[in-house]
């Protein structure tokens, strides 16, 4: 598989190409089936999000290797140009959503990565990027 | 790295004219402390091959022989790690070079402070591939030390069919995030492949939990919960009730039992089995 | 988009998820199963996620929904075969299910369900 592979998220059936994009990287790099499940189950809920609050946007998904540890891993870089996120504090606080019962706010999905990196202007847009490293 | 850099002229034609003995010097030398584990023939080989990338060294221009020489050290050096030398047994073998020179200096009456400041710019030299050798020693031992770690991890966690629809994880020893993990990981797997509906985690021989490892007990038994079996937990002792009172972890609904015997009747009273005296 | 299909056997109503869920399928689903619950007066209902490898908020919310649906409706669900690897990042996010009952496999599933007097 390519990397880095782009996915543009205009329809509902794209949150779904985000989820195999991300799959087939994660077997890629041979990231355990827990660890594998839960990148592939992050990068579903972010790609929703990008969908639904940001008005499509899209999904950047390479393969990268901490310089440090010498790990690989899976980075999933996600951006819109709808609303953004009024008070980012509050998107991550435990168990807040601000759609109608759509997502579990952010902090769910950045429990699921080892790295969670948001950044947002209201009116102009918002990115968000993820890292989750082999073991 | 380059050696000498043409400003040991004295040390360089020694090294070679005096192969020998110098030589002989170092063998001994380095003998003397890996006694028993490799034979004088094995060692002499080793080193005549180290002596003869620094007598290149010490002469070329472009630094290949210097690239060759910290390769064969750093790979004496993995080597030495793993077959348990200690760190100063593996430098030695480094350092022995500079007494054998010392001595062959000496041997040779060599008198004159030109040869003393090109014997202390040499030893500099030596003081450095010594460095090298032991950065490799450590971070060979470090990797050591990682894949037993994780050996023992596995060795650790196993999860055993206590009776049919039964599985049960007794740990044993300091609970880490990491190790809770596993383990949770492992029984949720156990329990698809064997299809037990029914799993007993026995912490009995755990001396103490903390949050993080509180909570990951409880997130095992909830997962479960979610594939459809039942986890009880058995053998909290009276430090770790107080600890998960006091760090007021809620253990909600999960069943607690006093020991695995009481998990075990508890379990298998659920699974509908039976157990009478006689 | 495609459509899961609902098997009946006997009172119980048996869907069995073959494919990635896209969102327009869960709620196709959701509608049918609703629709076929009535017309076939069902008892139970089980959603067999075996082959499910990812169960996200929103489908993980579907389960949801239908146990609280059927259940007006006076039928039971059971959600079975759910993977190790999905049930740890469900806890990890933070969904919990609520409500919804679970087996291991589709067989405990069916008998579950046929014991079911207790079941509420």
């Amino acid at each position: 598989m390519t990397s880095p592979a782009e996915v543009p998220i205009t329809s509902n059936d794209d949150v779904v190409r985000v989820r195999q994009v991300v799959r087939g990287l994660a077997a890629e790099v041979k990231m355990s089936l827990v660890d594998q499940t839960k990148v592939v189950t992050a990068a579903s809920e972010l790609a929703r999000n990008t969908f639904v609050y940001g008005g499509g946007g899209t999904a950047t998904v390479e393969l990268v290797t901490n310089p440090a540890t010498g790990r690989t891993g899976v980075k999933i870089v996600f951006t819109d140009e709808g609303p953004g996120i009024p008070d980012v504090d509050l998107a991550l606080t435990e168990g807040w959503s601000s759609g109608s019962g759509l997502g579990l706010g952010l902090s769910g999905t950045r429990r699921l990565v080892d790295e969670f990196d948001l950044e947002t202007e209201p009116g102009t847009g918002t990115r968000i990027s993820v890292t989750k490293w082999t073991r | 790295m380059t050696l000498g850099a043409g400003r040991q002229q004295r040390i360089a034609t020694l090294l070679r004219e005096r192969r020998e003995g110098v030589l002989d010097h170092w063998v001994a030398a380095v003998l003397n402390t890996v006694r028993g584990r490799t034979t004088q023939a094995e060692l002499r080989g080793q080193l005549a091959e180290l002596y003869e990338l620094v007598v290149q060294a010490m002469g070329e221009e472009d630094g290949t022989a210097a690239g060759e020489l910290s390769a064969a050290l750093q790979e004496l050096s993995r080597t030495r790690a793993r077959q348990g030398f200690s760190p100063s047994e593996t430098a030695v073998s480094v350092f022995g070079l500079k007494d054998a020179v010392l001595h062959e200096i000496e041997a040779g009456g060599g008198t004159g402070v030109v040869v003393y400041r090109e014997f202390a710019s040499f030893s500099k030299d030596i003081d450095d591939l010594g460095l090298l050798t032991f950065e490799t020693y450590a971070r060979t031992r470090e990797q050591v030390i990682a894949d037993q770690a994780e050996q023992l991890l596995e060795l650790s966690t196993p999860v055993v069919k206590l009776w049919e629809g039964i599985v049960g994880v007794p740990l044993v020893g300091t609970l880490d995030s990491a190790r809770t993990q596993v383990v949770m990981e492992s029984l949720l797997q156990t329990l698809v492949d064997t299809g037990s509906e029914h799993a007993v985690i026995d912490i009995t021989g755990v001396p103490a939990v903390d949050t993080e490892v509180a909570q990951h007990l409880l997130k095992t038994v909830v997962a479960a919960r979610l594939m459809g079996a039942e986890c009880v937990i058995s053998g909290i002792r009276p430090q770790i009730a107080q600890t998960i009172v006091a760090l007021g972890i809620e253990f909600g609904d999960i069943v607690t039992k006093a020991t695995l015997a009481d998990a075990l009747a508890y379990a298998l009273e659920r699974s509908g089995v039976r157990v009478g005296a006689g | 988009m495609e459509r899961v299909p609902i098997l009946k056997i006997g009172d119980t109503l048996l869907v069995s998820i073959q494919i990635d869920l896209q969102d327009q399928t869960v709620l196709a689903l959701q509608e049918d199963l609703a629709e076929r619950i009535v017309q076939t007066q069902a008892r139970g209902v089980i959603i067999d996620i075996t082959a499910v490898e990812i169960v996200d908020s929103f489908i993980g919310r579907m389960f949801a929904t239908i146990a609280s649906m059927s259940r007006l409706l006076d039928a039971e669900t059971v959600v079975v075969g759910m993977r190790p690897a999905v049930a740890i990042t469900l806890v990890e996010l933070g969904l919990s299910l609520g409500g919804v009952r679970t087996a291991l496999d589709l067989e405990r599933g069916m008998k579950l369900l046929d014991s079911g007097a207790d079941l509420r």
